[in-house]
This record gives C-alpha cells, structure tokens and sequence, in this order.
C-alpha cells in the first residue's frame, strides 16, 4: 500500500463518527449563530442585523443572571469538590460497609433532575414542607427556603449539590485507587499519620481527579436550567434567573431569534471562563 | 486505570440519561381514545357508505378541558359515525403556548385544538397556521362582539368552547357574615374589610403565587377601570402612544396591587392555583382574585361549599361606576395543515351551535354567559356565577380585558406581578419595566410604530 492509500483507509474509518458530529454538532451551531441574526418565527425568517444582541444585553433581567449563573457555578462546584474529595476519601479507606455507602452515595446521580426538583421543592414548603417541620418540632422557625428572594438560589445550589456529589465522589474514588501502594509504603517507613497521607499524597495526586469535578461541576453549573426551572421557573420574581432560564423564557415567549441570541451568548460565556480554567488546571497535574 | 474508569461512568450516565428522557417524553398523548365507543352499533343500521375519519383534538391538561373535550367528541360522534375524535393533552400556560408554537410552527399540529383567543391567539400567526373560517355559516351563530377577538387580518379563524369569563374577587360569604362585612363598592371599601380581616387566623386575600400567572389578576382584572378614565387606552397602547407607567389610570393597577402588600397569606410564594382554591373554600382565606373558570374547578371539589362562595368585580374609586372586566372564551381553532378541513369545520359548528352549548354546560358550570346566540344558562348555576349576572345584563357595565382588545401583551408579566404582590419590587418601578417588555415584544412581533 502507498502511503496515500493508508491514509485514506485510516481516515475512512473516522467518516462515519464524523458524519454524525458534524450532522448533528457543527451544522445546528453555524445555523444558531445565523438564526441569533434574524427575527426568526421557525417556519420564515427576517434579517436583522445586531438587534437580537443589543435586545439581550438591554435586558433588565441579565445583570441579575449573569451574577445568579456565577454565584450558582461558584457555590455548587466549590461544595462539590469539598464533599466528594472528603467522600471518596472516607469510601476507599477501611470502611465494612464501603461498597453500600458508595451506592448510597451515588443513588442521587440517578434520579430525574426533574423528580429531584419537584421532591425538593415539596420538602422546601414553607408552612407544610418536611424540612420546616421537622425544625419546627425542634422550636426553630424554618425560613422559606424557596420563596425568600435573598435564600431561594442557595435552597437550589444545596439541592444541585445533594444530587451531584455523588458523581465527584466517583470520580475521586478512581483517582484516589489509582495511586500507587509505594507511597503509602514510603509513609509508613517515614512514620507519617493519616494527616500527613491526606495532606502529602492523597490531595496532591488526586489532583487530576480534582480537575476534572471542577471543570465538569463548573460547567455543568453555568448551563445549569433543568433543576432551577423545577423548583423556582427563575422565582420569585426573577431572584432565581440563570442566564437559561431567561433564554428559556424568551424562547416560551415565542423569541425564537432573540433566544437563539442569547445561546450564542451563553456558548461565548460558559467558553470564555470553561477554556481559560481547563488549561491553568491541567497545566500543574503531575505524572503519577 | 484512572481514565478508563472515568470514561466508563460518563457512557453510563449518557446512557441512563438517554433512558430517563425517553421515559418522559411519552407523557402526554395517552389520554385519547375514550370516543370510539358509540361507532360499532351505528355501522350496520345506517346505509351511510361515508369513510371513516378519524380527527385528533388538543385540549389542555385541565379536567375541566378535557371534560368538555371528551363530550363534545362523543355528542358529536354519535351524530356523525363516520368521524371519530380522539383526545389529547397538553400543559397549561406559558409552557402550554411554547407546545402550540412550537408544533404549528413544524406542522404537527393536531386537526382541531383549543386554545385562549385575543393576544395569545394573535401570537400564533394565525393568518399562515389556521384555517380560515370566515362566510361559514355557523359563524352567524355567535355574538358580534366575540368575533374580533379570534379574527386577524379580516379573517375569523375560531369557535368559543366555553362561556365567556369574568375577572375579579371571589369571597367566602361565611366569613363576611362572621365580622359583618358587606360587597365593597370602591377600592377604599375592600382595602377597610381587609384591614378588619387582618390578624384574625384568616388570610385577607389567598396569593397563589407558585403558578405565577395567577399573580396577574388585580392588574389585569382591574382594566374596566381603566377603560372608564382613559376610553382610549387599548388603541393608544397598541399603537405605542400610551404606557402603563405614564397613564394615571393604568399606572393605579400597578398600585392597587402593590396596596395589597401584607395582606396575603404567609406562603403564599409556595401556594400553588389548586390550594388557593381549597383555602378560598374552606375558609382559609376570605378573598382569592381570580377568573371565573375557577367556579367549575370549586363546584367539582366542593360541592357542598360552593354556596359559600360569591364574586364581586374588582372595585375602582368611584361607587356608581362599578363593572366587570370579561374574559372572551377560549376557542377551538383548526389547523391549516389538517387533511379533513371539511369534517373538522363540521365538528366546529356543531361546537358553535346551542346544542353544543347546552353538552358544555352539561359537564362544566357555565363561568359566566355563552356567546353563542340563543344559548341560556341552566338555571340551576351556583349563586357565583349568579353574582356575576347583573354586570353582563346592565348597559356598560362590562369591559373585555386589555388582552382582547391589543395584540401586545408582554411575557414577563406574571414575574413582576409576583415581585410586587410580594413586596419585592414598587408598582411604579413594574409598570415601568413591563412597558420595557411590551415594546421588546412589540418588535419581535414585527408591529408597526415600535
């Protein structure tokens, strides 16, 4: 075979992925960044030009989702990373009952974001909800998690973060078994305690593991809609609004370029912050 | 080792996801099918060799929908065998709309579907996805009053499936009895007989505010007040020289609203629609703003507490010019993409006809007067809808909502309703940011004179 031919029959082999990433990936992304132009009804189109932009950024509202979808990003994955890394600690030490607790830990993860959302907000109801009646058996006066405009995003954070942490916790466990016995070993010849092996070898070479919930966590919180959406709709008011859940809203409204817009926007912010973060966080992994 | 694991957990989960929205996605479209009993028994007797059509009618997930759906479909099947009509749901508001843009604008819609008239309707394109009704005979059937309201651009496009509704307050007259209050006359008149219900262990005014839409009565209710200081609002609005925060009289139903700060029930942010009703009822609460459509919805849940409940309009400031602000009927409407315009046009005029009038009013309590000519209410309607009656029988004592009479209406109204009811955001600053929303709405609509 010439060197032409091998190539050609390597790279055949990439058409069919190919086909469906650029079928169903690259031609919807060029056509919203055409759409964003357009007053757009889905069946006829009208170009016209900036407008949707300058109408998004004109948006009362957005301050308010650009300050909810960082708070929101910020809380969630910096919980996430705290809990899963004590977590997966916890799960691969010398615990009987690990291999349960590890299903328990993760159970959340499989549940609908939706169900999750619909539970939590019963469980959240100010006067009948379980939470506030349990403390009110204790004598302490609940606040209303999710009508009070100042708690109502951190309820939702809590929630995101009691179903996410299983996932990190996952994610850590791998990165934590995938360390090297030697180490442990030369802890031991060095008569180091438990402190000094979370301290000196499990942080520092589960770091990839580290990277990879924030990066995912962080992500995921700055596109975060779903379980927002089943508990507050961006209520009351627009106390709870992500920078989605407006989008979501002007596209109920029937602004199908507007909305379109506004994913431009959100694919240039969650970009802007997701590659900046990515590169600083892989660039001080070590090899194990 | 590491990545391989992560990796394996990741196809998992993208796995399991795919199961989960699978899962939902059958939902809705499983509650058709409850009209074909009626067709084997009329097959073999009638020499009728028409073909079998079979019809698909959207109604929206409320029962009260689905009840008038289910017998107009099965009256209508036993008169004409050959059409069957089956059934399906659909949410309710905004995410309602989104579902009936959405497949209008891909062309799945179904042949026949309900839907509000007004505003809303004129969000659809109706000129491009409906079917044009205009010169139908059964047209002639229905009020003058009520065609505008599901016409655009010279063409009628629709069929009330309901009677027409009223905005304003219900009250539970046990509890007026109980601290001898009387109906209010004017706003000062309703803001006293709150303040005498306040710290009683009754909410003045049930606030259902979880469903966001129902924040917006008190504005939108209080319009026939409106209409009364500035006649010319609705035309001023539409045409973009009149605005809510600048006109007065407008501008005080923002402020109406925002007097009622207080006087809500403690959760009333966690509250949903169906509690408010329940509350009202029972006597939780004194007063729940809302449309008439709510009677059915009480009478099926209460029935023996339906007696307690009355209906006053929403009160201006002067006492001899109270009246009522109406809601016109939702309307059935086809789809211009249907394949049997000519059985589905049927269905319509059977709906429009007084027969069809008389079947709703068989499964559901009238919410206020038909309009459908010739079309009386049972005389056993609650007291309720009875309260309502001498505004609609008076000259001039009814005005259509704000919604019936201007294309614009603008989507974040229910959210800053809720802000100012719930003393979060000043009525003025509402007024002025829901003008910000309308003109955003204005031009995605592509109207003149924005």
């Amino acid at each position: 075979m010439s060197k032409l031919q091998r190539k050609i029959y390597s790279y055949s082999f990439l058409v069919p992925a190919a086909i469906v990433y650029i079928i169903i990936f690259i031609v919807p992304t060029f056509l919203s960044f055409f759409f964003s132009l357009t007053r757009w009804t889905l069946s006829d189109w009208e170009y016209i030009g900036l407008d949707n932009f300058i109408t998004f950024f004109k948006e009362p509202y957005l301050s308010i989702g650009f300050r909810n979808t960082f708070i929101y990003a910020v809380v969630t994955c910096g919980l996430k990373v705290v809990l899963g890394l004590l977590l997966g600690v916890l799960l691969t030490g010398a615990l009987r009952i690990k291999n349960y607790l590890r299903s328990v830990v993760f159970f959340p993860t499989l549940v609908s974001t939706i169900a999750v959302g619909i539970t939590f907000s019963v469980m959240m109801h100010p006067t009948t909800g379980l939470i506030n009646e349990t403390l009110s058996f204790f004598g302490i006066k609940g606040p209303d998690w999710l009508g009070n405009p100042s708690i109502a995003l951190l309820s939702v954070a809590m929630v995101d973060v009691w179903k996410g942490v299983g996932f990190a916790t996952v994610i850590y466990i791998a990165g934590i078994m995938s360390i090297p016995e030697q180490y442990y070993e030369a802890l031991q010849i060095d008569g180091g305690g438990s402190w000094h092996k979370f301290w000196h070898i499990i942080l520092p070479l589960s770091r990839p593991a580290t990277n990879s919930v924030i990066i995912l966590a962080f992500i995921g919180g700055l596109r975060s809609f779903d379980l927002i959406w089943a508990m507050t709709k961006g209520g009351p008011g627009f106390s709870t609004d992500v920078i989605a859940s407006i989008i979501y809203k002007q596209y109920q409204a029937g602004f199908y370029g507007l909305s379109t817009a506004g994913n431009v926007i959100l694919f240039l912010f969650v970009s802007l912050l997701a590659f900046p973060l990515s590169r600083f966080l892989t660039r001080k992994e070590v090899d194990l | 080792m590491q990545r391989k694991s992560i990796g394996m957990i990741l196809a998992c989960l993208l796995l399991l996801a795919g199961l989960l929205s699978a899962c939902g996605g059958n939902n809705n479209g499983n509650s058709g099918g409850s009209t074909s009993g009626t067709n084997g028994a009329s097959e073999g007797s009638s020499a009728e060799k028409k073909e079998k059509v079979k019809l698909s009618l959207l109604v929206d997930n409320s029962q009260d929908s689905i009840n008038i759906g289910e017998a107009l479909s099965k009256a209508f099947t036993e008169k004409n065998p050959h059409i069957e009509i089956e059934l399906e749901t659909r949410p309710q508001g905004t995410e309602g709309d989104n579902f009936v843009k959405t497949r209008l604008a891909t062309g799945d819609m179904n042949d026949v579907f309900f839907y509000n008239s007004g505003s809303l309707l004129q969000a659809l394109n109706p000129e491009q996805n409906l079917l044009d009704l205009s010169g139908e005979a059964f047209l002639d059937n229905l009020l003058e009053s009520y065609l505008p309201v599901v016409s655009s651009g010279g063409k009628v496009f629709g069929v009330p499936f309901r009677s027409s509704v009223a905005g304003g307050w219900f009250y539970n007259k046990k509890i007026y009895e109980e601290h001898g209050l009387s109906v209010p006359k004017t706003w000062d008149e309703l803001m006293a007989n709150l303040d005498k219900l306040k710290g009683t262990g009754v909410a003045p005014i049930i606030g259902s505010y979880k469903d966001t839409w129902t924040s917006q009565l008190i504005v939108l209710a209080d319009y026939y007040n409106v209409q009364q200081a500035e006649p010319n609002f609705a035309n001023d609005y539409t045409a973009n020289k009149a605005k809510y925060a600048t006109t007065p009289a407008a501008l005080r139903s923002f402020q109406k609203l925002g007097e009622t700060v207080g006087y809500y029930n403690e959760d009333l942010l966690a509250t949903t629609y169906d509690t408010a009703l329940a509350m009202l009822a029972e006597g939780k609460g004194a007063h729940y703003p809302m449309l008439s459509f709510a009677v059915p919805v009480i009478e099926q849940n209460f029935p023996d507490l339906i007696d307690d409940i009355g209906f006053f309009a929403q009160p201006g400031d002067d006492p001899n010019k109270v009246g009522l602000t109406v809601w016109m009927p939702d309307s059935a409407y086809i789809s211009a993409n249907t394949k049997h315009p000519e059985e589905a046009k049927q269905f319509l005029a059977f709906i429009a006809s007084v027969e069809g009038a008389e079947i709703i009013s068989g499964v559901t309590t009238p919410s206020g007067p038909f309009v459908v000519k010739g079309a009386e209410l049972p005389d056993d309607v609650p007291q309720v809808v009875k309260d309502m009656m001498p505004y609609f029988n008076a000259e001039g004592q009814t005005s259509p909502a704000l919604e019936f009479l201007s294309p614009v209406k603008g989507p974040m109204l229910e959210q800053l309703t809720v802000e100012v009811g719930a003393g979060m955001r000043s009525p003025e600053d509402a007024a002025a940011l829901y003008d910000q929303d309308v003109a955003k709405q204005a031009m995605q609509l592509g109207l003149e004179g924005w």
